[in-house]
């Protein structure tokens, strides 16, 4: 039986399940926590950190602390927003990310972020990484310059008995997701498909197929990200 | 009133900028009313005749003419704004960053599908009229120090008019979340 529980997220009083995520609650009442490494529905890993908040004076990752009951969250207060935007700027000037050539402009999560929290520019310096990019697969490309760890892939797609396709390599900060040359091969469109789609960048990209949508109908040209669950609180 | 007078240059970009520049269409009867252009390659003054009030710079810096320019801009502006990728992050130019220099030099002149056969004696061009490549291309904020940054790949012409706008006026800038992107 779901047990119905009363937490405050930024002053507001909320109502929330027992054991839910505070993004999921937060999401319930129509507010807007930004997430980058969470996906709904697949056990939450807490990887990037842009969900932070404060829950009695420490910062948490929201996506994998559960509400209880009388819980005091902050989310949007100043130093919590810009402590996002930083997550944000690291992310870019670590990678190597040339929005301008990148197939997943406009649909990136990431650069959806970055227009939310209105980077300019990051205040940090670009490391311009040597990474390389793996076309040898059958279905996908792997273009390790845009990868951000988010392990999403890892944990969403799996093969038809239940075997990750993708996988940490490496250690540190040499870590790098791969692809099993063997499964990849047995993909189908529709798996190829479903593991660029879950990619928040694009760092997977789907091969034989690019630019699809047109400038001016990606799903961030007009609107913020998050403006669903927020819209939804306006009517 | 004073006109403020604008300065442009093109470094390691494409004039894809300077371009943009240009589609604020009909506003730039409006632009002219309240500035005045010097060094710019829209009126193709060459050399700063005095001291400007804002520097537009486009491109990122690839090699010490790059430079040169930028640190010129830097001390002829009183304000200095970066438009464009290219000049906020090195942009496309900037592919080249995890490569070698010797080995994007040997690949566009020696082993290049294009130009093998077509260059038979072997000849990198190092004349010394040439300026001189550096290792990386460096957004222009790594090399002086840039005031205001306007993101897009070119940014929108809306951008640099309502930041022009506001730089020159001292009105507020308006940032609607459309105009602002990356590509």
């Amino acid at each position: 039986m779901n047990q119905l529980i009363e937490f405050r997220l930024d002053g507001v009083v909320c109502m929330g399940q027992k054991g839910q995520y505070i993004v999921d609650a937060a999401s319930d009442n129509n507010i807007y926590i930004p997430t980058l490494c969470n996906i709904p529905g697949i056990k939450p890993r807490g990887a990037c950190r842009i969900c932070s908040v404060r829950v009695n004076g420490k910062l948490m990752t929201a996506c994998t602390t559960p509400v209880s009951e009388g819980m005091d969250i902050e989310s949007k207060s100043a130093d919590i927003e810009d402590l996002r935007k930083a997550i944000i700027e690291l992310l870019f000037t670590e990678g190597n990310h040339f929005c301008p050539a990148c197939e997943r402009s406009g649909n990136c999560e990431l650069q959806a972020l970055a227009y939310r929290y209105q980077m300019l520019v990051p205040r940090f310096k670009f490391q311009f990484s040597k990474r390389t990019v793996e076309a040898s697969h059958p279905k996908l490309i792997k273009d390790h310059d845009r990868c951000i760890l988010c392990k999403r892939c890892i944990r969403a797609i799996k093969d038809e008995k239940g075997r990750s396709i993708f996988a940490f390599g490496k250690r540190g900060h040499q870590v790098e997701i791969n692809i099993d040359t063997k499964l990849s091969k047995n993909m189908t469109d529709e798996q190829a498909l479903e593991a660029a789609e879950i990619c928040p960048v694009g760092a997977i990209l789907k091969k034989e197929q690019g630019f699809k949508d047109p400038i001016g109908q990606r799903k961030y040209d007009n609107e913020p990200i998050g403006s669903d669950i927020e819209n939804l609180a306006l009517q | 009133m004073n006109k403020a007078i604008i300065a442009t240059t093109s470094l390691a970009g494409c004039f894809g900028c300077h371009m943009s520049f240009l589609d604020i269409d009909e506003k730039i009867l409006d632009l002219i009313e309240l500035v005045e252009f010097n060094k710019s390659p829209i009126n193709d003054i060459k050399k700063f005749t005095k001291m400007c009030d804002i520097g537009l710079i486009e491109g990122g810096c690839c090699n010490d003419e790059n430079v040169h320019i930028l640190k010129d801009f830097r001390a002829h502006c009183k304000i200095l704004v970066s438009f464009g990728e290219c000049a906020i992050m090195g942009g496309l130019p900037a592919l080249r960053n995890t490569i070698p220099l010797q080995e994007c030099l040997d690949e566009a002149y020696l082993n290049g599908p294009s130009v093998v056969g077509n260059n038979e004696k072997g000849i990198i061009p190092n004349d010394e009229e040439l300026p001189v490549l550096l290792n990386k291309v460096y957004p222009c904020h790594e090399v002086v120090r840039i005031d205001y940054h306007l993101p897009g790949c070119p940014p929108k012409a809306e951008l640099i008019w309502e930041a022009l706008y506001a730089l020159v006026t001292g009105n507020p800038l308006k940032l609607p979340y459309e105009i602002i992107k990356f590509d």
